[in-house]
């Protein structure tokens, strides 16, 4: 183990302690970034118990295009939900429970792609498997539960398939 | 205009927290009580920051920045309560 | 102020209204619990997320000072929403639902609510609404 990594066990951590301390703060001075550095030296210092590895991304350009992705799926998803509130009767609403099987093994891309199913389409993600190889999401409104599926596995979990693994 | 914009948005939050109110008195799961505070403070928060646009001061960021730290925290007190039946083990 | 500052201003504060109403409606208006935990997390999100941009553009154009605040509070938010949206379902789940009333997530296994090892000391089935198993 360098030095480097002695004093910095995450650095990609200690880097966003810092940016979002001078965030908070709200002014660019120098103390702000002074004590931004010392909270990023620190805090990830204290916390290294808790951190027993860090993911490593194997594609970390492909970040920018999920993001953009995601993003323009939450506005969509959220005019659908309005319009499902709005105009869709209870009787002619068709909720239901789907499992979506996992091949994603890192417990961090998992829980970005449990975030993600959250905040898209009439979805939410409610439980994980025991062995964690699988996903329990509830739909608004499905009429088609497989169609679901396929477009979670194809839209969400394969670009996490290259980011992570 | 965005006098106008601004008095809409009020209408509609204040009628939205009246609507989460109701459904925390009535329930009938626990789950949807603490859904509805939750978003009780989701709504709070976006008051603040419209009547901070209405005085056109930046001092509510501040007390909106907390309360949406407090609401989450809270939220995930009464969940790991009724999971756990304890908040910190 | 210009008047595209103020057209745009009033068209988000218009939407972020609409949005937030609209999730709040639909906590009372759906009829079973899981659904309605649809309506909130989703609307009241970019409800917010409107207001926060409207507000980020109104301190711009009118005083002339930018802030970082509005963008801390819309990405606190947006990362909390799927956290708490995912804590109440799993209430829901310990609560109200049963292995038998939910798909299996595959042969010889069961869901993380269910298969818990160490027996949660939680309150356990507040109403009655399935059939024990």
């Amino acid at each position: 183990m360098t030095l480097f990594h002695r004093i910095f066990p995450h650095p990609l951590l200690s880097v966003v302690l810092a940016v979002v301390w001078v965030l908070l703060v709200n002014t660019l001075t120098l103390n702000a970034v002074v004590f931004g550095a010392i909270l990023g030296l620190v805090v990830p210092w204290l916390t290294r118990a808790y951190w027993p590895d860090a993911p490593r991304l194997r594609n970390p350009l492909m970040i920018a295009e999920y993001l953009l992705v995601v993003l323009w799926d939450i506005v969509v998803a959220n005019v659908q939900v309005a319009v499902i509130i709005l105009f869709k009767s209870d009787a002619a609403r068709r909720p239901c429970w789907i499992t979506v099987p996992l091949e994603l093994r890192t417990p961090e891309a998992i829980t970005v792609l449990a975030g993600t199913i959250t905040m898209t389409p009439g979805t939410v993600s409610s439980d994980l498997s025991a062995d964690g190889h699988a996903i329990l999401v509830h739909c608004l409104h499905a009429p088609d539960p497989d169609a679901v599926r396929d477009q979670i596995k194809s839209r969400y979990e394969r670009r996490l398939m290259e980011i992570f693994e | 205009m965005i006098t106008y914009a601004l008095i809409f948005a009020f209408a509609c939050y204040g009628l939205a927290l009246l609507l989460n109110l109701y459904r925390v008195m009535t329930g009938p799961e626990l789950s949807d009580r603490i859904l509805a505070l939750d978003t009780m403070v989701i709504n709070a928060i976006a008051l603040l920051i419209l009547y901070g646009i209405l005085r056109s001061t930046a001092v509510y960021f501040e007390a909106s920045m907390l309360f949406a730290m407090v609401g989450f925290i809270s939220t995930v007190a009464y969940c790991r309560y009724l999971l756990r039946g304890g908040i910190i083990e | 102020m210009a008047l595209w500052a103020e057209i745009t201003i009033s068209l988000l504060l218009v939407i972020a209204g609409f949005f937030g109403f609209v999730g709040s409606f639909g906590l009372i208006r759906l009829k079973d619990a899981m659904s309605r935990l649809h309506a909130p997390t989703k609307a009241t999100t970019l409800g917010v997320g409107s207001v926060l941009i409207a507000s980020m553009l109104y301190f711009v154009t009118a005083q002339g000072q930018i802030s970082a605040h509005e963008l801390m509070i819309s990405l606190f938010l947006f990362l909390t929403a799927p956290i708490v949206a995912h804590f109440i379902a799993k209430v829901h789940v310990h609560l109200h639902e049963r292995p038998k009333s939910l798909p299996e997530p595959s042969v010889g296994t069961d869901w993380a609510s269910f298969a818990a090892k160490t027996p949660a000391r939680g309150v356990r089935r507040a109403t009655p609404d399935t059939p024990a198993d």
